[in-house]
């Protein structure tokens, strides 16, 4: 059985098209066939993040248009050789593509692949429901804070209205001393505020950058804590219970504050 | 002396805290943004249940989600006509 999973988050820039490779590259490391569609289409992101910017023959619109097969399309990853990347098209722009031709080239590429991931463009509008129309999953991604927050609490909104009801969470960024300080959301306010099941908590961590920078992506990295909670999230979405890594470092004042004062 | 030392320590309220409450506020305002179709379908299912108790001035009835900065209430006015005998 398949999955069709999208990758989709409201405010932009919280780390969606990051998640979708790291997922993709995590879930082949495990052996998995896998294939990303990036449907972010005039804003093409996900090739540059896998390292596949200079193979690119063909586009998600060439297939979805009916000008090549699909198989023409896929860019197969070097080194990660069940991954595959559809690419979109950096000259179209969304509404090039209608939520029932993204359904049916979903459902052609079920045959093939265990995780169909869609990188899903942000806002709420048309290409954002094009994205969504074809999962069977969503995995919403957002940021410890207020207006990213909101938005992912808009966008599980739209998505019970498109009855999508398999909705994960990923909070992204999170900076442990921030919240350590009290001054950053916590996990309890948002899993509080947006009661859904969160599959991640990943820390802010500049390996995402230097790893983005190789088109690498951190997961394959030992040492990133990043990659380490990416790692964990792979896990979870085969099925393993994994608990959530700590990350939060209490200082000296902090602890001495709590004994003298209580909590 | 006590509270002198609770300012040193930061015992004010943390910005995370304050972000938490904001989101909450605002989420309510944006959930109560509902359609007028629901509204009507909240009324129509108002007056049914209603009416088995009494008779009410249907037209004159008016509900509404009222919303000021840290509150969303229904609010609902029902002229009454007529109780209905107990059974
Ligand atoms: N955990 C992290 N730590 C540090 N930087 C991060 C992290 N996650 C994402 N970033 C950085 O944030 C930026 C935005 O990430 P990304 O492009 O994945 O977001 P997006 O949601 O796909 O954006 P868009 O809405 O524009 O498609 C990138 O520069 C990325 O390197
Ligand atoms: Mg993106």
């Amino acid at each position: 059985m398949s999955e069709v999973i999208v990758i989709t988050s409201g405010k932009g820039g919280v780390g969606k098209t990051t998640t979708t490779a790291n997922l993709g590259v995590g879930l082949a490391m495990q052996g998995k066939n896998v294939v990303l569609v990036d449907t972010d289409t005039g804003l093409r992101n996900l090739d540059l993040l896998l390292g596949l910017e200079n193979r690119i023959m063909y586009d998600l619109i060439d297939v979805t248009e009916g000008r090549v097969p699909y198989k023409k399309a896929l860019v197969r990853h070097k080194k990660f050789e069940t991954l595959y990347l559809l690419p979109t098209s950096q000259v179209k722009d969304k509404s090039a593509v209608n939520p029932e031709q993204l359904v049916k080239l979903c459902d052609d590429l079920r045959k093939e692949f265990d995780f169909i991931l869609i990188d899903c463009p942000a806002g709420i509008e048309q290409g954002f429901k094009t994205a969504v129309a074809a999962a069977d999953e969503a995995i919403v991604v957002t940021m410890p804070e207020i207006s990213a927050v909101r938005d992912a609490d808009k966008i599980i909104g739209e998505l019970g209205r498109a009855d999508k009801d398999n909705i994960k969470l990923i909070v992204n960024r999170i900076r442990p001393q921030m919240v350590e300080s009290g001054d950053m959301l916590d996990m309890d306010d948002i899993n509080d505020i947006l009661s859904i099941d969160c599959i991640g908590q990943i820390p802010d961590d500049t390996m995402v950058v230097t790893s983005t920078n190789k088109g690498e992506p951190c997961i394959t990295m030992e040492k990133s804590s990043a990659g380490q909670a990416y790692r964990n999230i792979v896990r979870r979405i085969l099925g393993e219970d994994v608990p959530f890594m700590e990350f939060q470092t209490e200082g000296f004042f902090e602890k001495l504050r709590r004994r003298v004062f209580g909590k | 002396m006590i509270e002198s030392l609770m300012k040193l320590f930061g015992k004010k309220e943390r910005s995370g805290k304050i972000a938490r409450d904001r989101l909450k506020m605002v989420l309510i305002h944006d959930h109560a943004n509902i359609s007028p179709e629901l509204m009507i379908n909240l009324k129509n299912d108002i007056i049914r249940v209603i009416s088995t108790y009494m008779d009410i001035d249907q037209e004159d009835m008016d509900i509404a989600l009222e919303q000021d900065a840290d509150s969303v209430a229904l609010v609902a006015n029902i002229p009454v006509n007529r109780v209905k005998h107990h059974k």
